[in-house]
Order: structure tokens, then sequence, then C-alpha cells
């Protein structure tokens, strides 16, 4: 029977790491009885899917950014090396 | 079929996306501010190319993503201190020794409403940024740019992709631990 330790690590890993047959048996047999285990994988499914979306359009996810909006300074320097 | 502005109206039109797409991607604003020139410049020569399949934007966001990419290629890192015995010394106070949680935590309700809130991915970005410094700059390139796994551990000198793997996975827990903290159950006591 895998540990909670080793659940953890291998639903953390996935899916950068695939995982074989009988990993996959032994997480599934673990989680069926382990609410807390149950509980991390979500939220690990969760997190990559936060990644996932915000790596395809971080500039969608935090649009209202004041912090972060093209200087017009820096638009000068780009205009001029643009037309150079 | 799209046609091509001229670049003007693309540093107009685009320029704040690109220079977010880049910020967030990179964590460095004049660096952020020299992606979008390069960017721009690179698109000026390939106007020729460019095919009109995509929107404008889409082009240049592509564009974009290359530039990004070459530059984390060629980008000399500096030595940085490996977190790992830091990290299994986390992982110890995680879980006993027969491997049980030694933490409790709550459930999540409801997440993915929150990848519609603006202030979710604010603390999101800054629990990346507050990643060790080594496990930070291996979820920036394996996670937020998929780089090629080999060319990651390359770039980060991490011997083995097994190595890799347990890297990932702490910087996914110290991430799941931030996210909680900070977003989800700001009030739990959760032993640190």
């Amino acid at each position: 029977m895998l540990s909670c330790k080793e659940v953890s690590e291998l639903v953390s890993q996935y899916p950068e790491r695939l995982l074989s047959f009988r990993e996959q048996l032994g997480i599934k047999m673990h989680l069926m009885i382990c609410k807390l285990c149950s509980r991390f994988t979500r939220q690990m499914k969760f997190i990559a899917r936060a990644t996932n979306t915000f790596m395809d359009h971080p500039e969608d996810c935090l649009d209202h950014s004041h912090a972060t909006q093209l200087s017009d300074k820096a638009r000068e320097r780009i205009k001029k090396a643009l037309y150079r | 079929m799209t046609t091509l502005s001229n670049a003007d109206t693309w540093l107009e039109l685009y320029g704040n996306d690109l220079y977010r797409h880049a910020f967030f991607r990179v964590h460095d604003a004049d660096l952020a501010e020299d992606l979008v020139q390069e960017t721009l410049l690179a698109a000026l020569k390939a106007r020729e190319g460019f095919a009109g399949h995509s929107s404008e934007k889409t082009w240049l966001i592509g564009i974009l993503k290359h530039k990004i990419i070459d530059h984390f290629r060629k980008s000399k890192r500096e030595q940085l201190v490996d977190d790992i015995a830091i990290e299994a010394d986390r992982q110890q106070d995680r879980f006993d020794a027969s491997g049980h949680w030694k933490v409790q935590f709550a459930e999540w309700h409801n997440p993915d409403k929150s990848l519609e809130q603006q202030q979710f991915w604010e603390i999101f970005n800054i629990c990346i940024k507050h990643l060790p410094a080594r496990l930070a700059e291996l979820y920036t390139l394996r996670e937020l740019n998929d780089l090629p796994t080999d060319e990651v551990c390359k770039l980060l000198d991490i011997s083995t992709t097994n190595n890799m793997w347990v890297m990932l996975s702490r910087a996914r827990m110290r991430l799941r631990d931030c996210l909680e903290n900070g977003w989800f159950n700001p009030t739990s006591q959760q032993e640190q």
C-alpha cells in the first residue's frame, strides 16, 4: 500500500512523469480510502489547469494590472528603433 | 484574410498586450520592453511571410514567444544554491515518519471560478515569484514557457530527469501551500 507521502509525490509529478500501471492502480486504491490525498490530488489538477491558462495568455489573465503597462518612455524608444 | 497594419499601429494596439505577455513570462520589466522591441523589429522583417491565417495579435504573440525562448536559451544563469535540502525539510514538516499527512488542509471551493478573477492571478504570480530561486526558474522554463525537458535540465544543470520531476513536484506543493494561504483559505492555521 502506498503512503500519503508517496501518493502526493506521484500525483504532483504527473503529467511530467507518466505513471506506470502499477502506480496508477496503487494511487487509485489509496484515493478510495484517503480524503486528504483525494483533496490534494484535486488541488494539483487545479494548479495544472491554472498554469496552462496562464501560460497561454498571461496578458489576458492580468489585463487590468496598472503596474504592467508599456511606459511612454519605452514606447518612444521602440518607435525610434522601428524607424531607424 | 487579414492584412497587416504598420508598425506604429502595432505598438499602439498591441504594445501593452505584448509587454504584459513578456513580463509575466520573464518577470523583468526592462527585459520585457526589449523583447517587445525585438518582436516588432522581427515582425517588420517578416511582414511578407504573414499568411493571414491568424489575427495580427496572435501572430505577434507567436513571434514574441520565440523571442522569449531564444532569450532563455542564450542567457547566462547564475549558479543558484540547490534548494533540495530545504525542500527535504519541508517534506518532513508535511509528513510523519510513516508517511501520513501531518498537516490538515481544507477543500478549495469552486476553484475554477478563480481563473476569471484578476486578484487570483495576481496572487498566483506572486506565488511563482516567491518559490525558492531554482524552483522558480524551473517552473518558469518548463511550465510557463514549455521548454523541452532535456533542454531545461541542461540549462539549469539538473543531473537527471528524475531529479527534475522531484523538483517540479516540490514547486507544485509550494504553489499549493501559497495559493491556500494567499487565496483559498487565508485564515486557516497551517503548520509552516
